[in-house]
């Protein structure tokens, strides 16, 4: 499967900025099917963790309310062009995904 | 008349050891593996989750604290909100939307060379309050915006 991840990192006098976009649901447990009336199960992202060379920077806690197709920009300093920043998500369902990308 | 006494004990040993489980998970210095706050989320109002995330919803409103986010938004499923905040040393952020059912959206443990800014896109029911807390040097503090909405973003 393709990656549900879609991030890029740039980096600007020494702060890096990072910008994802995650391909998820966020079905929040409350919306019903409109044909047959009964509630679809939530399913949305509860974590997300970004790392820098292995180093965690910042731990997102999500619940239902954070939009479909989740999209989350935060900034750190320390890091170079040519490094690795790391995403990874985990849902209540138990899945996952991560990717790596390298700073521009 | 004996036995009783060492049933007695027995109970407040029990009693105490989960009040010092209790104790230690809401004074253990935040750690950035921390699980994910089930109660905070199931919370009905900001008090009650910010007690549950933090400890304490005491709050100062801070102008050092800053959340943008549009005037109007026409689709309450996706309304962009960034909080950034002008302090040093921010340990944690957290973004509630006040009439939402379920208060908190989100909240995010920071690493000490991650910079006070988070920027996202979430849902709200209706016209509110979106409000910003953050975390730094042990104190809270807050901010919010008014955010009006046309279209429900909880319906579907």
């Amino acid at each position: 499967m393709a990656s549900t991840i879609k991030i890029r990192a740039t980096e600007r006098n020494g702060v890096v900025v990072v910008k994802a976009l995650m391909a998820h649901p966020m079905e929040t447990g409350q919306r019903k099917d409109k044909k047959t009336g009964k509630k679809i199960p939530a399913h949305y992202i509860q974590e997300v963790k970004a790392e820098h060379e292995g180093k965690e920077v910042l731990t997102a806690h999500w619940g239902p309310a954070i939009s479909k197709n989740p999209y989350i920009s935060f900034k750190f300093t320390g890091g170079k062009k040519g490094e690795k920043v790391k995403l990874s998500w985990k849902d209540n369902k138990g899945q996952s995904d991560s990717r790596e990308a390298v700073i521009r | 008349m004996d036995s009783k006494r060492r049933t007695f004990l027995k109970g407040t040993l029990a009693v105490g050891a989960v009040g010092v489980a209790v104790g230690s998970g809401l004074l253990a210095p935040r750690r950035v593996l921390a699980a994910w706050p089930q109660t905070a989320f199931e919370a009905k109002s900001v008090q009650d989750a910010l007690k549950a995330l933090v400890g304490s919803d005491l709050t100062e409103a801070s102008g050092k604290v800053r959340v943008k986010a549009p005037d109007i938004a026409e689709n309450g499923a996706v309304v962009p909100v960034t909080v950034s905040a002008g302090l040093g040393g921010v340990e944690r952020m957290a973004i509630f939307v006040e009439k939402n059912p379920q208060p908190l959206t989100s909240s995010y443990d920071l690493a000490a060379n991650a910079q006070g800014y988070v920027s996202t896109r979430i849902k709200m029911g209706k016209t509110s309050d979106v409000i910003a807390v953050v975390q730094a040097g042990g104190k809270l503090y807050s901010a919010r915006k008014e955010v009006k909405v046309t279209i429900g973003g909880c319906g579907g």
